[in-house]
């Protein structure tokens, strides 16, 4: 039973980028469109999966002055690997991530995962809080750039879906229409979760 | 040439591409430490700092050590760029923490709390690897740094500026905080684009 809890708690009740505010800057540099919104989760999870199951296994080898460190070298090298496997497999997807792909060593969500949850449980709970957190995030994503993409090209996933006349908000995919979407969003969050409890 | 083109990275960083508001980079100290205009201001300057010298010391790192032509190992070692530079800035601000506790203590009081925190804004490491992904020399490299961080500075301070009024002003419950702060922030963006029509 609490294991289904550590996996869920990321993709609402505690949504890293809607309730925790954590990973703000990929969710909001990276949103313009679906597909690289699928992209980026896809890679801030696989990060975030490698580096949980590593830091729970090693958290008692790691003295806790020295464990921040430890912790950005184990995300580090799993960024390197997410890096050079996309340069190779999906060089489009890797140009337009651009820096943002390196950048997944200081998303806060990664290293804020391994100092609150992999150093202080099993690994069988911190993948499973990995994997909740990373489609939490992917989620946010994705419905992030639903509405830049559709509002700012008429677009979803590349398919058209406005008629032709619709002309495109522009604005929705320059950086103004990222803060106004995300903040809309928090918002519309805050009330659900007022209105919950 | 070469001095008109310094000031071009110089207004193009801290107006054009600002760091927080058309790159997205720095989101989260821009969003946290902008309550108060004092721990704005010390947060900013502890940022100019360490992002100037982490160009410095990343621009360096990747001349002599990685690229795989002007190396000393002469191969190419830049699938290492991502690990060597955070270790870097970590090490990097570790030192000017120090550093500062040492020689001036008044400073240390102020920028004291900020100083850790700035080893995981993604500003600093973005900044480094745009020096080298855009191709800049040296002096290039370095005024890039500082010029961005001046630019984040800038906004942080404007950010804090409009905060301290927001306190008082009627908002939405579900707005209030965070999401507001993030609406602030879009009308910056909004007119943060007019500088993009000042293309040299």
């Amino acid at each position: 039973m609490k294991a289904i809890g550590e996996f869920t708690k990321g993709i609402i009740k505690e949504n890293p980028v809607f309730i925790m505010a954590l990973g703000l800057c990929p969710a909001l540099a990276v949103s313009t469109s679906v597909e690289n919104a699928i992209g980026m989760g896809a890679a801030a999870t696989f990060v975030l999966l490698g580096s949980n199951l590593i830091i729970s296994l090693i958290k008692n080898f790691i003295p806790a002055k020295i464990r921040i460190p430890c912790f950005i070298l184990v995300i580090a090298s799993f960024v390197t690997i997410v890096d050079m496997t996309m340069h190779a497999y999906l060089p489009p997807l890797h140009k337009s991530l651009g820096i943002f792909i390196p950048l997944i060593v200081v998303n806060c969500l990664i290293l804020s995962r391994a100092e609150a949850f992999a150093s202080k449980n099993g690994v069988g709970l911190s993948i499973l809080d990995a994997l909740g957190m990373g489609i939490g995030f992917t989620l946010a994503l994705v419905i992030i750039a639903t509405f830049r993409e559709i509002l700012g090209s008429g677009t979803f996933l590349n398919m058209q879906i406005l008629p032709q006349s619709y002309k495109p908000m522009i604005v929705a995919i320059l950086p103004p229409g990222a803060f106004f979407t995300i903040g809309l969003l928090m918002g519309l969050f805050n009330q659900l979760k007022k209105k919950n409890n | 040439m070469q001095i008109s083109n310094l000031f071009f990275i110089i207004i193009s960083a801290i107006f054009i591409n600002n760091f927080v508001l058309v790159r997205f980079l720095g989101l989260c100290p821009y969003i946290g430490v902008s309550k108060k205009l004092d721990s704005a201001l010390g947060m900013g300057m502890a940022v100019i700092f360490v992002m100037t010298m982490a160009s410095v010391f990343t621009w360096l790192i990747n001349h002599f050590f990685l690229s795989p032509v002007t190396g000393i190992f002469n191969y190419d070692l830049t699938f290492l760029r991502t690990i060597t530079f955070i270790l870097s800035i970590a090490v990097l601000v570790q030192f000017v923490e120090m550093v500062i506790r040492k020689s001036a203590p008044e400073l240390y009081k102020a920028l004291g709390i900020y100083l850790p925190l700035i080893t995981t804004n993604c500003a600093v490491l973005g900044v480094s690897i745009l020096n080298i992904t855009e191709n800049y020399n040296f002096i290039e490299a370095l005024l890039n740094g500082m010029a961005s961080g001046v630019g984040f500075t800038l906004v942080l301070l404007l950010m804090a500026g409009m905060r301290e009024r927001l306190d008082r002003a009627k908002v939405p419950k579900a707005f209030k905080g965070m999401p507001i702060a993030f609406i602030l922030a879009g009308t910056m963006a909004l007119a943060f684009l007019g500088f993009s029509g000042l293309k040299f």
